[in-house]
């Protein structure tokens, strides 16, 4: 009756049991729950396990952590990185260090939108729903497109399935990829589009932007699309326009990537210059850096692709009663419907990002929104100016930038990176080991939590680096 | 439910010849296994379709069904009314839910379709 | 439960943020800069100048808190109530775990920061790597993967990069007819053709049947194990001896890891790739729908396809290495929703050894216990012992009575809790999809087995409050066929 495998350490729900805090049954509730059942012992409920392949020891982990202890470990590890508050941050690269409001995760961080699912009974998940639809229609806002979905799950996630989108869209077999997209965005791409068969081919970048001769000399009726950022990896302003044009003069798609959605309060949207996929990093909006993820990936369209888009999306409806209401719609794209033939596989998104990115936006409003990103723009102007006045350091591109501009250093940029964090400055990204052409070029953003006397320090200690 | 005077695939799918042209829409049966349609996506005209290769797809909320040509040949006309009432598909399925008008290839290939009372004997539905 | 509901006795609509907005009024404080303020036309071109400011709403603080306050309310959640949702593994989500996810030293920290500024975060990451290869019995694991579907991806790829240097050409992966939709839709991602295989009798993979379809062209076949009915795939040495015979490989959708752990290893069953979802069995909050956390581990021969960077560990130093040249490349950006890593690691060293396996022991009692409850008025098309979830039918009702799952899971709503998982797997007809987690108590799950049964009596006795269910949610049934035939999918203003 009670078929013991090479595992009988199986607890019986009698003795030999600590009480754990997160898992409330004892004992004799277990003894009862058993009865009911008609089972002797919970190993009986785990004989359909063959005894070959189960384990016959315990798990090898170190020792259950008190909360406190737990606490404290974890504490330490966290003590042992040098994080933005303990460093002044002139990096950004993709991931951005801005002023996060504290209404954004006291309220996206609520246990009722924390520890809620995804909303798949409509009527008992309005909340979460309606913050999606909301999210969707500011996402739409501030890129001028017409139609965003729920979320993705990062920047360069939602650039590849942009790519892939525009293959499905135009029946063509390759992507021109400008190399002033973010290194790991094109990477993905790459990752995500080659079993499809998709061609993959990198456009040069000349005097810090996307080579636009190299552009219309690489198109052909094959091209299904041109992807590029804006503003771009090297902070440099993208020719958009000119960029769709060529694209849709050859009956191809343009994908605008934008890894700093701040710049958008003070760009002219990709809507409004022709692009037709925006796909993005939502990070910016709210959330925080936590060291690379969870990020937010976004993607937005024009309305007329609105059956080709991956993911989630919210709509409104009305209630057997008139009320409006919100529900997940336009299902029959996803995988848990079309499955092999579905327009992505993902299911769970960031959907959490995605509120606080809309409570986010929601905060800044229509004219906070332009100010940050205007603070954005100016103060990397002046540390931009200032650094160009330094001996030997000097700009790699004399074209406009948003907040974010490449320095050629005289010292290796991993060097002057040392000295600052020792300063307590956590330096640019050194562009060496993704642009080998670039191993003297630094990366360095300023956002809006930069103030002028960090910028001056800035420029003193590297005024000393050479 | 299933007019006499068409011929049906076993994808349900109908015909009724109209001098050399065909025009093809999904049977009663069908739609209502669908439940609400909520979107058709019909080929353009000029258009080849080849017999029992999908031609199109039609929707309801929690399904998906491939579209598949009763006939081969060239799709001559396309039912504009689906685009913003794919309703009708349910409503009248025979008359304003129709697809497309294809000029078949070869209108024998009917043949190869089944009349009325050998397709409700496929369905179930025939009368006892 | 607002204002803005049935006022006067007739339905409102409860507004959105932009129903508040009101031209000049602000919800934020940015400082004016402290730089020289150059006019904009000579930072970037007038070209390039936004001409129309984004209309976003104009709200104050207090707009903003009060609206997603009230939206809060208007949602369902493990705090708030019991959520038996098939395949999810909603368990309680540790409120000690948000504190250490949002300490500055792993909140605030940039990806890009220098190795030597981010020990913590990559020992931490190590750490969990070792934790769960042992829990798993896999040889490395990867954390790079946002949620399982993307792990899927992330484990398909090795295995397509695998075969690619054997220089073997496999075009095809199998896949249970019980699956999850993730499932085919990642290998059709791959490039790789879906052969279904058919589950049998006893709701086990055909072995017969997957027999016939294994050959040399067969990369690998995609098993969830328990399976999506809540059920231990008893053949697995049989499926793992065909499928390794043929030269294949054993893939592992993780999701029902939470019925097994520290019970059997995934490794030891002979799986060669697995993706674990951490939002499931290592309790990170699904967040409504994201982030969440996949993680793949693999065996050694599947190791150097690994995604970059991988974490080593150089005694007490970590760094990351990207000079991987068999790497499948990313599949995001950085690292991982490292984040959640924060999490699964908190809740692996809080259980323990001893505290995982209670965690399976429990999370299977429970389930059964339930079954034992309600299999007198529901069918039950697998009459076997579950692991952690069980697939009941709603045919009987649906007969007998014309009540669907679909109504009974909205009436399920009524009584305070969520509904199970429910048409899924597409393989039992009106499927519903239980699993009550290791977390909650038995009086809860008595609760909730008195409200089921009270429903199977309500679909004999009085089928019309169950078809018009649910009756005290915020809204009435919504129209899904409106809103997929006339898309609103944004704001726009009146
Ligand atoms: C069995 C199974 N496989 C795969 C997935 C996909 O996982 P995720 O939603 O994390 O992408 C899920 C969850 O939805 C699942 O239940």
């Amino acid at each position: 009756m009670t078929p013991r495998g090479r595992g009988g350490n199986v607890t019986t729900g009698v003795e030999r049991r600590t009480q754990h805090k997160y898992i409330p049954a004892t004992d004799a509730e277990r003894e009862e729950m058993l009865r009911t059942i008609g089972a002797a012992s919970v190993e009986e409920l785990f004989a359909d396990i063959p005894s070959r392949v189960r384990l016959d020891r315990p798990l090898r982990l170190p020792p259950a952590l008190s909360d406190p202890e737990l606490m404290a470990q974890l504490r330490a590890m966290a003590d042992a990185n040098v994080h933005s508050d303990r460093a002044v941050c002139f990096l950004g690269a993709g991931a951005y260090d801005h002023y996060v409001p504290s209404v954004v995760w006291h309220l996206a961080g609520r246990g009722e939108f924390l520890t809620a699912y995804t909303p798949y009974q409509a009527e008992l998940m309005q909340g979460e729903l309606q913050a999606g639809y909301e999210y969707q229609s500011m996402l739409c806002e501030i890129t001028g497109m017409g139609v965003a979905n729920a979320s993705m799950y990062d920047g360069a996630s939602a650039a590849a399935e942009a790519a892939v989108m525009a293959k499905d869209l135009t029946g063509r077999g390759e992507v021109l990829v400008s190399t002033a997209v973010h290194p790991e965005y094109r990477q993905v791409i790459r990752t995500y589009t080659a079993p499809l068969g998709l061609r993959v081919t990198e456009i040069p970048y000349r005097h810090g932007l996307t080579d636009l001769d190299a552009v219309a000399r690489a198109l052909s009726p094959r091209t299904a699309a041109i992807i590029i950022q804006h503003p771009n990896f090297f902070g440099c302003l993208e020719d958009g326009a000119a960029c769709a044009e060529l694209a849709h003069r050859a009956g191809a798609l343009l994908v605008c990537a934008v890894a700093e959605p701040l710049s958008l309060g003070i760009l002219e949207p990709p809507g409004a210059w022709g692009a037709d996929i925006v796909a993005g990093e939502g990070q910016p909006l709210g959330n925080h850096l936590n060291f690379g993820g969870p990020y937010l990936g976004m993607l937005a369209t024009r309305q007329e692709f609105v059956r080709r888009i991956p993911g989630r999306l919210v709509g409104a409806t009305v209630d057997a009663e008139g009320r409006r209401g919100f529900v997940l719609t336009l299902q029959t794209r996803e995988q848990h419907i079309r499955r092999e033939k579905a327009s992505s596989n993902i299911c769970t998104n960031e959907a959490l990002l995605a509120l606080a990115a809309a409570i986010y936006m929601a905060s800044l409003g229509k004219a906070g929104f332009r100010k940050v990103s205007e603070l954005n723009l100016r103060k990397a102007a002046y540390a931009r100016e200032a650094i160009r006045e330094i001996p030997k350091f000097r700009l790699a591109f004399e074209v406009p930038t948003f907040n974010e501009f490449v320095v050629r250093t005289p010292l290796a940029p991993e060097e002057v990176n040392r000295r600052l964090l020792a300063a307590g400055i956590l330096g640019g990204a050194p562009l060496g080991r993704w642009y080998p052409e670039l191993s003297d070029a630094w990366l360095v953003c300023v956002t809006e939590q930069r103030t002028k006397a960090e910028i001056d320090r800035l420029v003193a200690l590297l005024e000393g680096f050479r | 439910m299933y007019p006499k005077d068409l011929r049906y695939s076993s994808e349900h799918e109908w015909v009724r010849v109209e001098g050399g042209r065909v025009r093809v829409g999904i049977t009663r049966f069908a739609a209502d296994r669908l439940t609400d349609v909520v979107f058709v996506e019909l080929p353009a005209a000029g258009a080849k379709v080849t017999f029992m290769q999908p031609f199109g797809v039609v929707e309801s909320v929690k399904a998906v069904s491939d579209l598949y040509a009763p006939l081969s040949g060239t799709v001559v006309e396309v039912n504009p009314a689906l685009v913003d009432s794919p309703e009708v598909v349910n409503s009248d399925p025979y008359g304003k839910g129709w697809m497309i008008v294809v000029q078949p290839d070869d209108l024998r290939e009917l043949e190869r379709l089944m009349p009325v009372d050998q397709y409700v004997v496929a369905i179930g539905e025939a009368a006892p | 439960m607002t204002p803005f509901d049935n006022a006067q006795g007739r339905p409102r609509d409860f507004p959105v943020i932009f129903d508040f907005s009101v031209p000049g009024r602000v919800g934020s404080s940015y400082p004016n800069p402290d730089v020289p303020d150059t006019p904009l036309e000579q930072l970037i071109p007038a070209s390039q100048l936004r001409k129309e400011p984004a209309a976003l709403p104009e709200v104050s603080e207090l707009d903003v808190v009060r609206h997603y306050t009230r939206l809060s309310h208007r949602n369902f959640s493990i705090d708030e109530g019991f959520y038996p949702l098939g395949s999810c593994t909603m368990k309680y989500n540790p409120k000690i775990h948000e504190d250490a996810a949002r300490l500055a030293g792993f909140a605030r920290l940039h990806p890009y920061a220098p190795a030597e500024g981010a020990q913590g975060a990559l020992r931490l990451i190590c750490e969990l790597e070792e934790l769960l290869a042992e829990i798993s019995g896999m040889d490395r694991v990867t954390f790079q993967p946002a949620a399982g579907a993307h792990g899927e991806l992330t484990g398909l790829l090795m295995i397509r990069a695998y075969f690619e240097t054997r220089g073997e050409r496999r075009t095809k992966v199998i896949v249970p007819d019980s699956a999850h939709g993730t499932n085919p839709a990642t290998a059709a991602m791959v490039g790789y053709q879906v052969v279904t295989v058919k589950s049998d009798a006893r709701g086990n993979m055909d072995v017969r049947a997957l027999r016939e379809a294994m050959d040399g062209s067969v990369a690998a076949i995609m098993l969830t194990n328990p399976n999506t009915l809540g059920l231990f795939e008893e053949p697995i040495l049989d499926v793992e001896e065909i499928v390794h015979r043929a030269g294949g490989q054993l893939y592992l959708d993780g999701a029902n890891f939470n019925a097994v752990l520290g019970v059997t290893r995934p490794g030891d069953q002979g799986f060669d790739v697995m993706h674990m979802n951490l939002h499931k069995t290592f309790t990170t909050p699904h967040g409504g729908g994201g982030p969440g956390a996949g993680a793949v581990g693999v065996k050694a021969h599947l190791a150097p396809f690994l995604p970059v960077p991988v974490i080593e560990r150089d005694g007490e130093r970590f760094r990351l290495d990207d000079q991987r040249p068999q790497s499948i490349g990313k599949i995001r950006a950085f690292y991982g929703n490292f984040g959640n890593l924060v999490r699964a690691y908190a809740y692996i060293r809080s259980m323990g050894a001893d505290g995982l396996r209670q965690v399976a022991e429990t999370a299977v009692l429970n389930a059964n216990y339930l079954l034992a409850r309600l299999r007198s008025r529901f069918d039950l098309p697998y009459d076997r012992l579950c692991k952690h979830e069980f697939v009941l039918s709603g045919a009987r009702q649906k007969r007998q009575h014309g009540v669907a799952t679909r109504d009974m899971a909205k009436r399920i709503l009524d009584y305070g809790f969520h509904a199970p998982t429910i048409y899924f797997p597409l393989i039992v007809e009106e499927a519903i999809m239980i699993e009550p987690t290791e977390t909650e108590s038995k009086r809860t799950l008595d609760e909730f087995a008195d409200a089921m049964l009270a429903i199977a009596r309500e679909a004999q006795d009085d089928p019309e409050v169950v078809k018009t269910a649910p009756h005290s949610t915020p809204v009435k049934r919504l129209d899904e066929v409106r809103a997929a035939r006339q898309p609103d999918l944004r704001w726009k203003p009146r």
